[in-house]
Order: structure tokens, then C-alpha cells, then sequence
């Protein structure tokens, strides 16, 4: 039986630049392998990645793999599931982290079934046991109303997706020493049986709201479709994006594409300003991972001031325009 | 065509944080006392998918799940808003199962079945979150696997599948049978009508447990949950008083450029 070590991560790149969750990714990859003795490697598939694999190596990986193949030059589900099984295969790793990502959460399941090991996905805290050496899996369930602890006892790899903005990347140095493999992958086009016809991208006006290090959300106290315009307005000044709970939604006040919760978009700003919203659970799984919340909320009693920073229990509509006001002068100082 | 819906029933997680109770020994969430489990909000998006297939196709849908004995009244609502069949795989201990486990008694459901061209799944289940059953039965049976839908609907002999990404959707095409994971957007589900439910009450719901569709579940599970339990949540806000509103407003801000955030 192949032996099973060291640490794989999967990167992902977007618009010619590597992804910040594999930078994200190759933070805690680098705690975890240190924390077992063991190596940390990325996983550097398709045409854009090979001038990346010094990227790769100074956020802390010690060996790359380069994977090329015409069939892999753009995202496909089939063909990635393919190659990246091969991969381990391969490689062995005893560990397999993933972003929880559009490609993380589609692949991740597919490689589990292939490779015969165990996964959790959209964890927040990876850690290894001291004892037993194996990762502790850490995920909201329950809509972020309890938090799991996963093990994978046996099967191998240990896999797990990260959610996005949870890990801390270390800092770049390009003195950091790695070895780039490349590995030769055979892929049948055969076993491509999924095709993207094409990819539409809906243009966002502004900042999107997964990336953004500050988010304004309304919820459906905000009441109009104007309110919202108020909100756009103070995440102009900020530099922020805009979102809206789902009962803001479906009342019609902003559309579904804002939508931040369970079912809608998950963020996890450094400020979180949350406007006229209750803090329903299924929201607050789409934001808890802000590291710093506000509110302005007439209710003092809303769940939303229990996780909050600071709170200011007034209407927005008397609180916006002064707040705009200071944080535009703020902004100029 | 015959499409195949997963659905699972969980505890109703619209009920509010206070009344969420888990058994951190058993590592188990208690259902809230007095509220009804429902059927998971992106399984019944699943649900309004095959049914807006069957307006336009006319398919015959089979709603299938996997639970407790209470979980025929999700069958019985998804026959209620048009599926023409119904499958309860009932076990009582359906909670305790893995992904992969469900996964499996799942995949030997849609194998007895044996006829079908679509299978939707949600994207995950409002309860544990897990979003990997669906894939798991689609790389079980070898068929292919779309995930996260916004729109499903048929080409030639494909499934044509709008699968949101971050700043979009791509347009994806695959040769049936295939496995669909629907996400919210695809628009809100129908709800049952009076007919509805009573043609509904005169279909009989097929019953089956895991030996009789030949599951196994004696393996060691992939993944184990060590722990359970409520993140601590202290309640450190400070609430900003002023005179007036503007004030307050102002010293937010001051605050928030204090603690170099703004």
C-alpha cells in the first residue's frame, strides 16, 4: 500500500493572477506540514500556471507540480477530476486542501470518490491533532448555528475546502527555496462528458462583494428600493460593496445577485455594516466570518447586536447621511 | 423521461438561534419542540427544477428520500406539487450517516429504479451542509455531474445547465443520464394546491429500507464528527449613545478610523 504523506495544495488562478485562497491555502498548508514533519506542496494545473510556480514557492510551498495539457488550458469539470486524481496517485499526499471555491466545491467531492478519501467542506479551522496526527476539520453546520469538528480516521487523502478569507497567507519572500516538478498527465478527451459551452459574466457595478474588505448590508428594514441607494452610497465612500439579506430580496428591494447568507453569497469582510437587518442565523451564515461587524438598527433587542462591535440603535435613515458625512471627511484627512 | 429528485427532510432552520438545542455528548442537534421539519430549501428548489422539465417536456418525476419515518410528509409534499411518484427509503438512523454513506443507499435507490435520464439533487442540505451527496451518486454511477444550477433545461439530447460562478454562470452541456446540483436561483418553489394535495393522498408511497435495495453500511466511515457544539458568542457590543443621532453616527466613524478600519 502506497504510503500517504505531506501536505497537496490545489491552486486556482483568476484573471492571470493566482487566487488569494491559494495563497490563503498555502498559509495554513505550510502550519499543518510543519506541525507533521512533513512537506507542503501546490498543485499548479493548466496553460496560464508555470510562471507562477515561484509565486507558489514563496508563499511557502517546497515543491510545485506543474500540470499542462491542452485539455485542461480553461476549467472543466471532467478533465480536472481526471488530471488532479492522477496527480495524487502519483504524489500520495496525506493531505488535500481546496478553496471553497466555484472549482473547490465542485471538484473536491468528485477527487473524494476517486481517490477513496474523506472530506469536509467550507471548513474554517484546520488544525492537527497533537496525538493522533490528524487533521481536525472545523465547519459551520446547522447555518452557522453549530460548529462540527471532522476527522478522517482512516481514509486517505484527508480532504477538506477552505473557505476564502478564513486563513492567513504568510508573507511573500522570494528567498524561499522549492522544487517545481512537472508531471506528465494522459487525459482521454473521451472522459470529457461535461462541456462549457460558454461563460457569461454578469458585470457587477463596483467592488464585488466577495472581495471586498468592506460590505454594507440591508436587510428588509431598509423598506425601498431607494434605501439601497443610501447604502450604495456610504460603500462608494468606503470602498465597499453592497449586499442584502434574503428577505430584502424577495421583497424585491435588491436583487438576488447581492444576497448574502446561506443561500445567497458567503463574505468575510473586515468591517460588516449591517443596516436595518434582524440577524436571522441563515444570514449570519453569510457573514460570520467578518472580523468586524457594526449595526444600525432601531431594535436593540435584534440578534444581530450579539455579534456585533458596536451598535447604534436608531432608523438608518436619520443615521446614514451624518455617518456618510464623517467617514467622507475622515477619508480626505 | 423520468427525472429522479433527492430530497431530505431537515429540522426547520428558519426557527430563531435561541431555540437551537444540540446534545454535545451524543453530538446530535435536538429538533426545536413544536416546529415541523421541512423539506431543504435547495432540494426543493431541485424539486421546482424537474417540475419546470415536466411543464415543458412532460416527464414523470419520482421524489426519493432517505429518513426517518417522519420524512414521508416530504414525500408527500413533493407529490402534492406534481411529482408522480414517490420513494421513502426509511432508517432511523439516517442522521448518523456520512456523505459518502448516504450517498451510496441513495446511488442502489436510483439503480432499482433503474430508468431515468436526469437526476437533481440540492446543492447542499440546509442542515449540515455538506454539498457532496449529489456528486458522490454521479461519479457512483459514472454519469456525469453539474453542480450549483440556475436554470436546467433540455438540448437535442443534452441537459443544458446555467451553473452560477462568482461573477456569473457558465453554459454547460451533457449527455443524459446526468446529475443536476440546483442551487436558489433558480426561482422560487410552487406550493401545493387543493387539488394537488388531494390527488396526492390517493398515491401510494413506495416503501423501502436499505437491505431491501441491497446498501451496505457496515464500512468504517471516511469522515467522523469528533465534536459538536455553539460557537460562544459574547455579547461585547458597545452600544454608541450620544445626544443625537448625528453624533452617534459621527463617533461610529471616529471609532471605526480609531481602530484603523475606515
Amino acid at each position: 500500500m502506497a504510503e500517504f504523506k505531506g501536505v497537496m495544495v490545489c491552486a486556482e488562478f483568476v484573471n492571470g493572477k493566482m487566487s488569494p485562497i491559494t495563497m490563503e491555502l498555502l498559509g495554513i498548508g505550510r502550519r499543518l506540514a510543519d506541525d507533521l514533519g512533513e512537506e507542503l506542496s501546490a498543485l499548479l494545473i493548466g496553460k496560464e500556471a508555470a510562471p507562477f510556480s515561484q509565486q507558489a514557492v514563496a508563499y511557502g510551498a517546497q515543491r510545485v507540480y506543474l500540470v499542462s495539457n491542452p485539455l485542461l488550458d480553461s476549467y472543466n469539470s471532467d478533465a480536472y477530476t481526471g488530471a488532479i486524481t492522477s496527480v495524487c496517485r502519483q504524489v500520495n499526499p496525506s493531505i488535500m486542501l481546496l478553496g471553497q471555491t466555484d472549482t473547490g466545491r465542485d471538484l473536491a467531492p468528485r477527487l473524494a470518490v476517486r481517490l477513496g478519501g474523506g472530506l469536509a467542506m467550507d471548513c474554517i479551522d484546520l488544525s492537527i491533532d497533537p496525538e493522533t496526527k490528524l487533521m481536525l476539520q472545523t465547519r459551520p453546520v446547522f447555518g452557522g448555528n453549530a460548529y462540527a469538528v471532522m476527522i478522517t480516521p482512516t481514509a486517505r487523502p484527508q480532504m477538506a475546502t477552505v473557505r476564502p478569507k478564513t486563513m492567513s497567507p504568510l508573507e511573500r519572500d522570494d528567498t524561499r527555496q522549492g522544487e517545481v516538478i512537472p508531471l506528465e498527465i494522459g487525459i482521454e478527451s473521451s472522459l470529457i462528458k461535461a462541456e462549457i459551452i460558454e461563460t457569461v459574466k454578469e458585470e457587477v457595478e463596483g467592488i464585488k462583494l466577495e472581495e471586498a474588505e468592506i460590505v454594507v448590508t440591508g436587510g428588509r428594514g431598509i423598506g425601498t428600493v431607494e434605501g439601497f441607494d443610501v447604502l450604495r452610497k456610504l460603500a462608494g465612500v468606503l470602498g465597499g460593496a453592497v449586499g442584502a439579506t434574503r428577505a430584502a430580496c424577495d421583497e424585491g428591494l435588491a436583487p438576488t445577485t447581492m444576497q448574502v447568507g446561506q443561500t445567497g453569497k458567503i463574505v468575510s469582510p473586515n468591517l460588516y455594516i449591517a443596516v436595518a437587518l434582524s440577524g436571522a442565523v441563515q444570514h449570519l451564515a453569510g457573514c460570520s466570518g467578518s472580523k468586524h461587524i457594526a449595526v444600525i438598527n432601531t431594535d436593540p433587542e435584534a440578534y444581530i447586536f450579539k455579534v456585533a462591535e458596536w451598535g447604534i440603535v436608531a432608523d438608518y435613515k436619520v443615521t446614514l447621511a451624518p455617518f456618510i458625512e464623517k467617514c467622507k471627511e475622515l477619508s480626505t484627512q | 423521461m423520468n427525472i429522479i429528485v433527492c430530497i431530505k427532510q431537515v429540522p426547520d432552520p428558519e426557527i430563531p438561534p435561541a431555540k437551537f438545542r444540540i446534545d454535545p455528548e451524543g453530538k446530535r442537534v435536538m429538533p426545536p419542540e413544536g416546529v415541523a421539519p421541512v423539506t431543504s430549501v435547495f432540494d426543493e428548489r431541485a424539486m421546482e427544477a424537474a417540475l419546470q422539465l415536466k411543464d415543458k417536456y412532460q416527464a414523470k418525476v419520482t421524489a426519493v428520500t432517505l429518513g426517518v419515518s417522519s420524512a414521508k410528509s416530504a414525500i408527500r409534499h413533493a407529490l402534492s406539487i406534481g411529482a408522480e411518484e414517490g420513494i421513502h427509503i426509511q432508517h432511523e438512523a439516517a442522521g448518523e450517516l456520512d456523505s459518502f454513506e448516504t450517498a451510496s443507499v441513495l446511488t442502489k435507490a436510483i439503480e432499482k429504479i433503474g430508468d431515468y435520464s436526469l437526476i437533481l439533487c440540492g446543492r447542499q442540505a440546509a442542515d449540515w451542509d455538506a454539498g457532496q451527496v449529489g456528486s458522490i451518486i454521479a461519479e457512483n454511477l459514472g454519469i456525469p455531474v453539474v453542480t450549483v444550477a440556475r436554470k436546467v433545461d433540455l438540448k437535442d439530447s443534452k441537459v443544458r445547465v446555467e451553473s452560477v460562478i462568482q461573477d456569473g454562470y457558465r453554459v454547460i452541456e451533457a449527455p443524459m443520464p446526468a446529475l443536476v446540483t440546483v442551487s436558489s436561483e433558480i426561482g422560487l418553489p410552487r406550493l401545493p394546491t387543493g387539488a394537488g394535495i388531494l390527488k396526492a393522498s390517493r398515491i401510494k408511497i413506495i416503501n423501502w429500507n436499505v437491505q431491501d435495495i441491497g446498501a451496505e453500511l457496515q464500512g468504517v466511515k471516511r469522515s467522523q464528527l469528533l465534536r459538536l457544539y455553539i460557537p460562544v458568542r459574547e455579547t461585547k457590543c458597545q452600544i454608541i449613545e450620544a445626544d443625537t443621532v448625528a453624533e452617534a453616527a459621527f463617533e461610529l466613524a471616529l471609532r471605526l478610523r480609531k481602530a484603523k478600519i475606515i
